[in-house]
């Protein structure tokens, strides 16, 4: 896990409560109110997509969702930027290739 | 479609439209303030050090807690706030077209439009910039300070005006190793007291320096720097290679101009506070008379500058309405003026200060 636990100006992270995410098919811990990235990336996640002419992987660039490069499909709907979306209980994201497809 | 009406519209909630909105609910007008994301605040909650300026710019406080205190007087205003509200257009020049919780729309018909939608991070492209891994250094502030997770542990900034010296001594303090700290021009570019901290720390910095390419097959795994001449050009044989899993980009911002140039506000080109933004006078009205702008969005500063602006922006969009008598608006207009140019002096400040001043100066050439 890549979690700031102790922090020298924010101090202990803060209990939250634990909210269960299914990505790529796997069952993960997601923190209530947190964005989608950020779980994924707590996780150890760094690849959300894959371009659709050379496979290349796209992650996160901007964070605050205006570059669209961290997009990926969210309960069957393509696209969904993940940087600015939170996590909720339940919700099955998957690593998207090109522009997706809805589902 | 829905429409309601309201008297002054604020669009975006970060440091200047947080302001803005307090600033004109304080002279008695009715404030709607508007933002796409989930929380208010703009990008104040990941401003986890200690702000600039005099007393009166809450210097010494962090952002993090100015953006608490704001909050708090927003709410105490009784200042109405739509999250997860996109404004999308503004339509003869008084009707915001927002879609709610990416939802439905609707239209807010507004006597006065506060545009406050801040910047966007630059970026710059070398081989490899796509590989996950590279990312905007305001991302990786996002990542470490507001959610507590980090992007990675070994860290190259590109960049060393203060959101690269800022972010790269936060990403210390997130328990993160920065690699090396490059700059492509020859002297570095952030306040001395951040720069030296991380050079306390022991952080390399290499001026005259830029990255040439990112290394990875599905992650950033090294990146090759290089030496730049007195022309800005690499040196043959100059590069080495640092072992990164991260690459922030510090590059300067753009303003987020779409929404204001989209609406018809005339734009002037400022290269020195990030390029074409909306022209506006000294009181932030924009060439549409009921369309004010404040902070990033009118030019690159910081979030202490932006939050004068706000207040500003504020007032005068209130006194637009007749609230305020002629006596308690110029006292406060004057009290802020002075505010703003204080936060634009010295050696940094200056510049931005001739900058601003050339835009409203231009103000009725450009109407």
């Amino acid at each position: 896990m890549n979690r700031i636990v102790d922090h020298p100006i924010l101090g202990p992270l803060a209990d939250a409560e634990v909210v269960h995410i299914i990505v790529d098919g796997v069952a993960l811990t997601a923190r209530k109110g947190e964005m989608i990235a950020a779980a994924l990336i707590a996780n150890g996640k760094n690849t959300f997509r894959r371009t659709v002419k050379r496979d290349e992987p796209r992650g996160i660039y901007c964070g605050i969702g205006r570059c669209t490069d961290c997009v990926m499909t969210v309960n069957g709907i393509p696209n969904v930027r993940t940087c600015v979306t939170e996590v909720a209980e339940g919700m099955v994201i998957e690593t998207q290739l090109g522009s997706g497809e809805w589902q | 479609m829905k429409r309601v009406q309201r008297e002054i519209v604020v669009i975006g909630s970060g440091p200047a439209g947080l302001c803005a909105a307090i600033e004109a609910a304080q002279a008695g007008a009715g404030v709607l303030l508007l933002d796409e994301n989930a929380k208010p605040g703009g990008q104040l909650f990941k401003q986890i050090h200690k702000f600039f300026g005099s007393a009166d710019h809450r210097a010494g406080v962090r952002g993090l807690d100015i953006g608490v205190q704001l909050l708090k007087q927003a709410e105490d205003l009784n200042i109405e706030v739509w999250l997860n509200s996109e404004a999308c257009g503004i339509f003869d020049q008084n009707s915001v077209w927002v879609v709610r919780d990416k939802q439905h729309s609707i239209t807010v018909e507004a006597q006065r439009i506060i545009i406050a939608t801040g910047a966007v991070e630059n970026s710059i492209n070398f081989p490899g910039w796509t590989l996950p891994g590279v990312m905007g250094a305001g991302a990786a502030q996002t990542m470490i300070n507001v959610n507590r997770v980090l992007p990675g542990h070994r860290v190259l900034m590109v960049g060393s005006g203060n959101v690269g010296v800022i972010v790269s001594y936060q990403l210390l303090q997130a328990g993160a190793q920065v690699v090396a700290i490059v700059e492509a021009a020859p002297t570095l570019g952030g306040y001395g007291v951040h720069t030296a901290k991380v050079r306390r720390a022991g952080v390399p910095f290499y001026a005259s320096h830029t990255v040439k390419e990112a290394r990875g097959t599905d992650h950033v795994k090294s990146a090759v720097l290089v030496n730049l001449d007195s022309n800005w050009q690499p040196i043959d044989g100059s590069e080495f290679e640092v072992e990164v899993d991260t690459i922030c980009i510090a590059t300067g911002l753009t303003p987020a101009v779409e929404l204001a140039f989209g609406s018809g506000c005339t734009p002037v080109n400022s290269p020195a506070l990030g390029g074409l933004v909306p022209v506006h006078d000294a009181g932030m009205k924009s060439s549409n008379e009921s369309i004010y702008v404040a902070g990033d969005v009118c030019g690159v500063e910081e979030a202490s500058t932006a939050m004068e602006e706000g207040r500003i922006a504020g007032l005068c969009a209130a006194h637009s309405l007749s609230y305020l008598d002629e006596a308690a608006f110029s006292r406060r207009f004057e009290q802020l003026q002075h505010n703003v140019n204080a936060l634009r002096s010295g050696m940094f400040g200056q510049r931005r200060r001739e900058a601003k001043e050339s835009i409203v100066s231009s103000y009725g050439v450009h109407r």
